[in-house]
């Protein structure tokens, strides 16, 4: 079993202009993958682009793995460049995943975010109460399987094509206002831009809820060796249990963090 | 000559192991400080009895923690970092980090930094009397805060004395690395000869900058970074041959070394060992691969010992005067 390996490209269908869902078949035993782990992706042979590219675990289901992704910068465009039956190298899975939800959750995605949500709303059907925001209709990738998996789905847009107009924070700040639910046991997990992970973060400090939130930061190695994808952590001092910070690895201690934990600059 | 080969091949595997300073390596291929953790990151993907040294990422005295981000980008054929040496501090690594490399038949070789002579001089105390390392290399691409933050490495008397106040603190192998962010790299070479360096090793990383033209701010949080990668390549082995014409010490060589061919030019230019960096990020197992690399091509060359191409570059009548 090994995490470094080859796999074929059996599939990489364009779900609009902007979103590509890869599937991949690993040509060695692998291990199975949890809900919110990451697979470090070589889209080229060539040196341009040189690293490999982080993707969340999208779909593990009968020896294949399926990445959900949006074409951005150049590692992505080289990605889908990719075709049939082209062989590449993957490093996975790794870092952390979601810790499992102890009954029914809150899930808040935002935009290609939902990517790394979708496994774990697959893994516990009809338990989650899913929160999904983007720009607009079109980057709403993924909503029909979203909503067949959840138990209830809010949707927003920054246009107002799909759902509400305005942002996924505020609906679920109603949401828990509201008093429809008693939400004090929910958990919430989350995925998406920065500005929504850390509005979520004054929320939950509010009303006291514990978010589970993935990060993304620039990456190089994937496996905690080149400290390149830091991130700003809380931690107590074990010798005189003061608080402090550190920087700790996204790929490896995360990607998966408790957001009470994260110092915002 | 195609009966000759045969032969060879019949005979024997060629022999891979140098000797740097007293330290026998089993084969050339050692990591690059910063880019293999502490060696435990990269062990599931590498036997790491099969690596000539593993150089660990580089240790202070004290603990750092490091740049803010973004501390990696992205460049052609390269990367661009300003990690700003977070690492755990040299008691964590001699307690947490060391056992485990301890278990390996293969010499650790420790990368330590210091801001001011007296902390390069403690560090290499501390790490002298560890068990289980076999030789320090010092990075000198770093600030001294007594001497107006001036980069050690890049000022000749400021590194004569750094080094000469290392040496007289430890017994292992000391091996200095050079900064190549300095006009003559030849002559600096030879200040750390002079100075006690057993061996050199070069080059760390070239200083860059990305900018976001949108933004109109550097990319990086720390505006500049240190370049590496295949694009830092023919600079890197440019600097070794010009280092091996100055110095009688050995040489490891490094930067952007990806495949055997890669660091068959660093050994055909005069390095004795060659460190394998960026090329991990990419494959994992690249270390690997480039040792059996260099093992075929010796073998296909029909030659014995891999210290037979060491400095073997033919030039030819060059006249060195000339541009």
């Amino acid at each position: 079993m090994h995490r470094y390996f080859k796999a074929k490209i059996t599939g990489n269908t364009p779900l609009n202009e902007q979103f590509r869902l890869l599937t991949l078949i690993p040509l060695s035993e692998i291990e199975i993958p949890s809900p919110g782990q990451f697979y470090m992706l070589q889209a080229s042979s060539a040196l341009v682009p040189l690293l490999k590219r982080p993707f969340s675990i999208f779909e593990h289901q009968a020896g294949t793995l399926k990445f959900l992704y949006r074409i951005r910068g150049k590692g992505t465009s080289c990605l889908a460049g990719l075709g049939m039956d082209d062989t590449i190298n993957v490093i996975g899975p790794l870092g952390n995943s979601y810790p499992e939800p102890q009954e029914d959750f809150i899930a808040v995605a935002g935009g290609i975010g939902i990517a790394s949500l979708l496994p774990l709303l697959s893994r516990f059907k009809k338990k989650a109460y899913l929160f999904y925001g983007a720009r607009n209709s079109d980057e709403l990738v993924m909503l029909n399987e979203a909503k067949s998996l959840s138990k209830e789905v809010a949707i927003t847009t920054d246009d107002g094509s799909e759902g509400q107009k305005g942002l996924i924070t505020d609906v679920l700040r109603d949401f828990l206002n509201s008093s429809r639910i008693t939400y004090h046991a929910l958990q919430i997990y989350a995925c998406g831009p920065m500005p929504m992970i850390k509005e979520l973060s004054s929320i939950c400090m509010n009303k006291g809820l514990r978010c589970y939130a993935s990060f993304e930061e620039h990456m190089a190695c994937g496996v905690g060796a080149c400290h390149g994808c830091v991130i700003k952590v809380r931690r107590q001092n074990t010798e005189d249990r003061t608080q402090k910070w550190i920087y700790e690895r996204v790929c490896k201690e995360g990607p998966v963090f408790d957001v009470r934990e994260i110092v915002w600059e | 000559m195609g009966i000759k080969r045969t032969e060879d091949k019949i005979q024997k595997t060629p022999n891979l192991s140098v000797n740097i300073a007293g330290l026998k390596l089993k084969n050339p291929v050692m990591t690059a400080s910063g880019t293999f953790g502490y060696g435990e990151e990269y062990s599931e993907f590498v036997d790491l009895n099969k690596l000539g040294a593993i150089v660990v990422k580089g240790l202070s005295l004290i603990p750092k923690d490091g740049n803010p981000t973004p501390r990696v980008v992205e460049t052609p054929a390269g990367m661009l970092n300003a990690i700003g040496l977070q690492n755990v501090g040299i008691k964590a690594f001699i307690k947490g980090k060391l056992p485990f490399l301890r278990q390996f038949q293969t010499p650790v070789i420790a990368n330590f930094f210091g801001d001011s002579i007296d902390e390069y001089v403690r560090a290499a105390g501390e790490l002298s009397s560890a068990d289980g390392i076999h030789a320090l290399e010092m990075n000198i691409s770093c600030p001294n805060k007594q001497a107006g933050w001036i980069v050690f490495g890049t000022d000749p008397k400021i590194m004569e004395q750094v080094i000469a106040a290392v040496r007289r603190t430890t017994a292992l192998p000391l091996i200095v690395k050079l900064s190549p962010n300095v006009t003559d790299i030849g002559f600096m070479s030879k200040v750390a000869e002079n100075s006690g360096a057993d061996a050199i090793s070069l080059i760390n990383t070239i200083t860059g900058m990305v900018v976001n033209i949108k933004e109109r701010k550097p990319v990086l949080a720390n505006i500049t970074g240190g370049l590496s990668g295949p694009a830092i390549r023919p600079v890197a082995v440019r600097m070794v041959w010009e280092v091996y014409k100055s110095v009688r010490i050995p040489i490891i060589g490094m930067g952007g070394i990806m495949t055997a061919n890669d660091a068959l030019e660093f050994l055909i230019a005069g390095a004795r060992a060659v460190a394998v960096g960026t090329a991990n990020f990419v494959n994992p197992t690249a270390t690997i691969e480039i040792i059996q690399g260099i093992e075929r091509f010796l073998a296909e060359d029909g030659l014995s010992d891999i210290n037979e191409i060491i400095g073997s570059l033919i030039t030819g009548d060059l006249n060195h005067d000339m541009p």
